[in-house]
């Protein structure tokens, strides 16, 4: 009994774990895409701002600078995505892409120019775990859920957050709109260009908060991609929660769980590749399922032209 | 219609000016779409601005509503000087527009719609109660009944309509412009739009009212300014005008206002469906039901109230959509699993409602257009799939002349083209096969004046020829003037049948799902 209780906490803790970098960067796609971009991009900033994040902490000793350098990194990537898709109307799943590559290619190029060497960085200065008196002794749930990274904790108040952002304040309201019919918002005499731009700025920061519990809250350090499919998975999540960012929360966290219970399976009985694969699996049957009946924001992916 | 108006706010009375356009200029490229254009509208008065498609109308509100840039001109409001940049200056100003194509967001509700730019805030955070209590005081003082918690996409498009003018109240206009406002309603829809508008003129409105229905203006209007090509051809005051000069004013030269309809031999079922049902794109159920018979040598008219199913029903007819159940038949033959290619093999032609998307390829050239349905079939192609461009050039070129389209070029980029000669390219790769039974959805639907006379008298042709003719359209006019049977649509099921002398007020009710017919299915 004492045995399934511990091994229930460490598998929630996992599954916390897991969850956490797919939350942030969902919560991130999530603003882009109720503006109306498509930010397949999620990978890339995560994974720019993970080695940002790794570089800021590695010169400065200090994790909240390493925060700082990652979130300016995030922004000003998201931005180079917002330039190209809402002010010269490229194709947003083309930049998207482009963000992808240049993340991959950048970062590994960048660490031997940094750090004279690809592969992983050296430890670097990260969030250690914060222990919540009081709560962290909830037997089970406690520890899983009160004995995490301060990042954990940020999102653990960002999921709130961004609901009331998104469904209760009239920044929210524009930015559904901007997402659905740009011509109202147009005519409303607000600005589709200027929502949008604050959309995808916001996914790059979010993503950011992602790339950064990698390298520095799971790991102390930077690893070349690292982030390894977690922008696409939490782009999933979105699709799945249907653009909520409670319902992409809870994907997320099943994802999490997903990833959490192949650890735990014994390697003899399934060979590891396969069990690898089960939340990739889970990924394609969930948006096969479920994607194709989940209602996007109408004008997703659509450029909007002032007449 | 609603009956004469009882104030008189003539050019000649008192009453103020609350806005005056003059010399407008406005070009795009090589079109001059204003050219020297002024008007005036007085407080209280609605102004009708009357012009066919293309003729500047919307452009003008546009500039007055700050969505384009003038070349040059003046706006005064209020005898105000005043530069309108965007929709915000606009509004500033009290210039309110309810635009033809809704500026709603279905999945928000329609309070949000209401307050959005403009939101009542409780610190940070949007006063939801506020917008709904807002809404509500509006709904009420002007007898626009709505539920400020409705989500828009559940409301009809008569209530939609209500919300975009409630949209223009709550942020205080004083000047209204509504855009071909009652194209999309019934008419006992339209009488509502109508009493609504004497009811806020009455407020100290004022409205202009822009479209190319001639006929409506006359009941409500106090005034009438008249657009062709760019250029105000006249004002005129309406309880002196008629519909007769109106019409010429608008087209340039006599048109015909009624197409002339012969009797003609009906001979047996060509295009018929039995208990079709069929499903939208969102997988909702759009046609519940429906049995159609279109007879050799008839026209048989399908009116209804725009997104009752009857652009699905097109679509499962034509081949283009699943039948989710029930059966098509063409002159006899079980057509029901065949594609939209092997149907129009075996005769039937199909000209699709959203002609810029679904009827050319813009890109294309005309005689690529013409060649979409038969290049797999010789004269056009021979073995090994090879094509014949030179033959189909040379087809083209005929069909082109033939059904008058301008240019006549073949090579000619289909998206170059305006509204009414795409159609006329459309009809001409259409009708030239000589099909058994046509399908016609809202074929006259934008093009012009001359060009509807001219589908017009080419769909009577056909039907003289014994072809079956349905025709879908919204146009309450159309329908009655080329049928020889009308079926009502409504919420995907053939709601009533009535003939060709059907009275506004019998469709109406149909239309709006309240006929006779209902009770019964």
């Amino acid at each position: 009994m004492e045995e399934t209780l511990t091994a229930l906490g460490a598998i929630l803790a996992s599954t916390l774990r897991n969850a956490t970098p797919l939350i942030f960067a969902a919560l991130g796609g999530m603003f882009s895409e109720r503006s109306g971009v498509v930010n397949i991009g999620l990978e890339g900033l995560m994974l720019i701002s993970a080695f940002a994040g790794a570089v800021g902490a590695f010169y400065s000793g200090n994790a909240l600078v390493g925060l700082a350098t990652a979130l300016g990194a995030g922004l000003l990537f998201a931005l180079i995505h917002a330039v190209m898709c809402i002010t010269f109307e490229a194709d947003q799943i083309i930049s998207g892409t482009a963000i992808n590559l240049l993340a991959l290619g950048g970062t590994g190029f960048l660490m031997v120019v940094f750090f004279g060497s690809g592969g992983t960085t050296p430890r670097v200065a990260s969030f250690e775990l914060v222990r919540i008196p009081g709560l962290a002794d909830i037997p089970v749930i406690g520890p899983a859920l009160f004995e995490q990274s301060l990042l954990v904790y940020l999102m653990y108040f960002l999921v709130p957050l961004t609901f009331f952002v998104v469904f209760r304040t009239p920044f929210g309201l524009r930015l559904r709109a901007s997402g659905e019919v740009p011509e109202a918002v147009d005519t409303a005499g607000v600005s589709v260009t200027r929502m949008r731009y604050y959309g995808v700025a916001l996914s790059g920061m979010l993503a950011a908060l992602g790339g950064v519990y990698l390298s520095m809250s799971l790991l102390s350090a930077f690893t070349e991609g690292m982030t390894n499919g977690r922008g696409f998975i939490a782009l999933a999540a979105l699709i799945f929660g249907r653009w909520n960012p409670i319902g992409a929360a809870v994907a997320a966290l099943l994802f999490g769980l997903a990833q959490a219970v192949t650890f735990r399976v014994a390697q003899d009985v399934i060979p590891l590749e396969f069990v690898q694969m089960f939340p990739y699996i889970l990924t394609i049957v969930v948006l096969a399922g479920f994607g194709g009946r989940a209602i996007a924001p109408s004008a997703l992916g659509k450029p909007y032209r002032k007449e | 219609m609603v009956e004469a108006r009882a104030r008189d706010n003539g050019p000649g009375a008192k009453a103020p000016k609350v806005l005056e356009m003059t010399g407008v200029t406005k070009t795009f490229g090589p079109v001059t779409a204003n050219d020297d254009v002024s008007l005036v509208l007085h407080r209280g008065e609605i102004l009708g601005l009357l012009g066919e498609n293309g003729a500047g109308k919307s452009t003008l509100m546009k500039i007055l509503y700050g969505l384009y840039k003038p070349d040059s001109g003046t706006i005064y409001v209020d005898g105000e000087e005043v530069q309108i940049r965007d929709p915000k200056d606009a509004v500033r100003r009290g210039i309110g527009m309810v635009h033809q194509h809704f500026t709603l967001i279905p999945p928000l509700t329609v309070a949000e719609n209401i307050v959005l730019g403009a939101e009542p805030r409780k610190g940070g955070a949007l006063d939801l109660n506020r917008a709904m209590r807002e809404t509500e005081v509006l709904s009420e003082r002007y007898g626009l009944k709505v539920d400020p918690r409705a989500r828009v996409a559940d409301l009809s498009v008569g209530v939609q309509q209500r919300v975009e003018i409630l949209k223009a109240l709550y942020r205080d206009a004083r000047i209204l412009i509504l855009d071909e406002p009652t194209a999309v309603l019934t008419p006992q829809e339209t009488e509502d739009l109508y009493r609504t508008l004497q009811e806020l003129v009455a407020d100290g409105l004022s409205i202009i009212l822009i479209t190319h229905k001639l006929g409506e203006l006359l009941g409500v209007s106090d005034n009438i300014t008249i657009i062709r090509d760019g250029r105000v051809v006249d004002t005129v005051k309406t309880s002196e005008t008629e519909e007769g000069s109106l019409a010429r004013l608008m087209v340039g030269r006599e048109v015909l206002l009624r197409v002339e309809k012969g009797e003609n031999e009906v001979g047996t079922p060509r295009l018929v469906a039995q208990g079709l049902v069929v499903l939208s794109s969102t997988g909702a159920t759009a046609v519940h039901g429906v049995d159609i018979e279109v007879r050799a040598g008839e026209i048989l008219g399908v009116a209804g109230v725009d997104g009752n199913g009857q652009v699905e029903l097109a679509e499962a007819l034509a081949g283009t959509r699943l039948v989710h159940k029930g059966r098509v038949y063409l002159d006899g033959e079980d057509v029901t699993g065949l594609g939209a290619d092997e149907r129009q093999e075996r005769g039937l032609a199909y000209v699709p409602e959203d002609r810029s998307h679904k009827g050319l390829v813009q890109d294309f050239s005309l005689w690529e257009n013409n060649a979409l349905k038969t290049y797999d079939e010789p004269p056009f192609s021979g073995r090994f799939g090879r094509i014949f461009p030179k033959v189909m050039r040379r087809r083209a070129a005929q069909n082109l002349k033939a059904y008058d389209v301008r240019p006549s070029e073949p090579d000619a980029r289909a998206g170059a083209l305006s509204g009414g000669n795409q159609q006329k390219a459309i009809l001409a790769r259409e009708l030239s096969g000589n099909p058994k039974a046509i399908i016609a959805a809202q074929p006259t639907r934008g093009v012009d004046v001359g060009a509807i006379e001219f589908i017009h008298r080419q769909l009577l042709e056909q039907r003289e020829e014994g072809k079956a003719i349905l025709l879908i359209s919204l146009e309450l006019e159309e329908v009655r003037s080329l049928s020889d049977r009308i079926v009502v649509m409504y919420d995907g099921r053939i709601v009533g049948e009535v003939g060709p002398d059907a009275t506004d007020e019998e469709l109406g009710l149909l239309m709006a799902g309240r006929g006779s017919g209902v009770g019964e299915r």
